[in-house]
């Protein structure tokens, strides 16, 4: 079981209800966030172009912050998933320091926190917050190890890159371009 | 990025001095030179209890679950360099500690340790003051290297991610332990050895400082971007002026000098690679945060 997630950057309008969901969901204190919206603009005038992207932890199979917690709360659960166990937390920041994605934050109760992929959710059959919620449907979430979820099926069917690969992380989320 | 600050600047400073205090005095002890280096074996490594505890503190003081500290110790992660330090810092501490206690009433005759237990104590560790040595000069080496391994083994941050910073760090802890060993001494002897030693490292220093930025500009387009923090960025001037001018070139020819013969208050180069050590740990800690990988 691997999950994983696409976002269709073709869809997604910037509108950001998939932070907000994850807020309220989450209990994402105010002035932090799981997951973001970028706003990304390339060319030059007037040939110009924007990219929206819905941004999260991409629980990355070769997660450096996993590598570098020196107490194990970061940690590899089912999927694949990379979840923080809080009790076993000390908010030593190095995971927060070796993710090249800027996934983490320190919550204000003294542990590292960052997107789960919804986990309570996706245990009981239901679809992350984010995923839900999104008005245009651009958010899929899913078993990359059964063909027919869609994840699999839409990275087979769609051109898609991921952020940067080149950092050696093997990140889970894929745009859709 | 901003997650760390001046806790664990000042915790890499303290980690190297007294990783080179350590290392100096275990490895003197060992060469049998106790006799002929007091200051090196004796006294300079009483410092090491003490600033080791403070920069314990500091550590303590940047975590943000602090109360969970004790977590560190219920396992030991072997891909984790934070881990080995918690378990390197959890023995040298204590063996650091107990060393100078070894020392203690020849180097101060009128302590009076009033306990029958701990004259026992100071007289098993004075008989094993050997081994005490051993796993000293072992641990200190580790002590003064991993701290450079741990921000290295960090892809995100491309101006830490490189395997000089390793023994940058431990290069830097000796020198900034044999300048403090220098105003411990009072034989002239001890003095030039250091001096010596301390010109060497220097220029050690100087060769793998060269070393990290030509690995950096050599490489991909996050380490010239991190590269440029330092050459023509806001590091700039702090790095080259107070860092390698001040810190290790200025303080290298002065040695130079006072071992041909010039007199120079010994202080003045002291206290320039004191600053200068310091102000490395601060510039590589903030410098490296903001050298990013996402655009």
């Amino acid at each position: 079981m691997r999950y994983a997630m696409a976002i269709d950057t073709k869809k997604c309008v910037g509108c950001s209800d998939c932070v907000v969901a994850c807020q309220l969901e989450n209990n994402v204190p105010i002035g932090y966030c799981r997951d973001w919206v970028v706003e990304s603009t390339s060319g030059t005038y007037p040939n110009l172009e924007t990219e929206y992207r819905s941004e999260r932890c991409h629980h990355c199979s070769n997660a450096p912050c996993v590598r570098c917690c020196p107490t194990g709360a970061s940690h590899i659960a089912e999927g694949g998933v990379v979840l923080v166990t809080q009790d076993k937390c000390i908010g030593c920041g190095a995971c927060i320091a070796s993710c090249p994605y800027d996934a983490r934050y320190p919550h204000p109760d003294g542990y590292v926190d960052k997107c789960t992929f919804c986990i309570h959710k996706v245990r009981k059959g239901e679809q992350p917050a984010c995923v839900q919620v999104c008005p245009t449907n651009c958010l899929y979430f899913g078993d990359l190890d059964d063909p027919n979820s869609e994840v699999s099926k839409k990275i087979k069917e769609r051109k898609y890159k991921r952020l940067k690969t080149e950092a050696g992380t093997d990140p889970q989320l894929y745009f859709l371009i | 990025m901003h997650i760390w600050g001046w806790e664990i600047a000042f915790y890499l400073f303290v980690g190297g001095l007294a990783a080179g205090l350590l290392f100096f005095a275990s490895y003197y002890y060992l060469r049998g030179k106790d006799r002929i280096y007091p200051a090196t074996v004796k006294w300079a490594p009483m410092l090491a209890p003490f600033i080791l505890v403070l920069g314990l503190g500091a550590l303590f003081l940047d975590l943000h679950h602090k109360l969970y500290f004790w977590r560190l110790y219920t396992t030991i992660r072997l891909q984790s360099p934070m881990s080995w330090g918690a378990w390197t810092l959890m023995v040298i501490t204590p063996v650091s500690l107990v060393w100078s206690a070894t020392w203690v009433r020849e180097v101060f005759p009128n302590w009076d340790w009033k306990f029958k237990f701990l004259y026992d104590l100071e007289a098993f560790f004075i008989k094993y003051r050997k081994v005490l040595a051993w796993i000293m000069v072992f641990y200190s080496v580790i002590l003064g290297i991993y701290t450079g391994i741990l921000l290295s083994a960090f892809n995100a941050r491309p101006l830490w991610n490189t395997s000089i910073l390793g023994p940058l760090f431990l290069a830097s802890g000796l020198s900034a332990g044999a300048a403090v060993i220098i105003t411990f001494t009072k034989t002239e002897i001890e003095r030039k050895l250091f001096s010596q030693i301390d010109l060497v490292i220097i220029g050690i220093e100087i060769f793998l400082i060269i070393h990290l930025f030509m690995g950096l500009l050599a490489s991909t387009e996050v380490q010239l971007e991190a590269a440029s923090l330092f050459l023509g960025g806001q590091y700039t001037l702090p790095f080259w002026i107070f860092v390698v001018f001040l810190g290790m070139i200025v303080p290298a020819v002065l040695e130079f000098l006072e071992l041909r013969g010039q007199k120079i208050p010994v202080v003045i180069p002291v206290i320039l690679i004191l600053v200068g050590n310091i102000m490395l740990r601060f510039i590589i800690v903030y410098a490296g945060q903001a050298s990013r990988y996402l655009y």
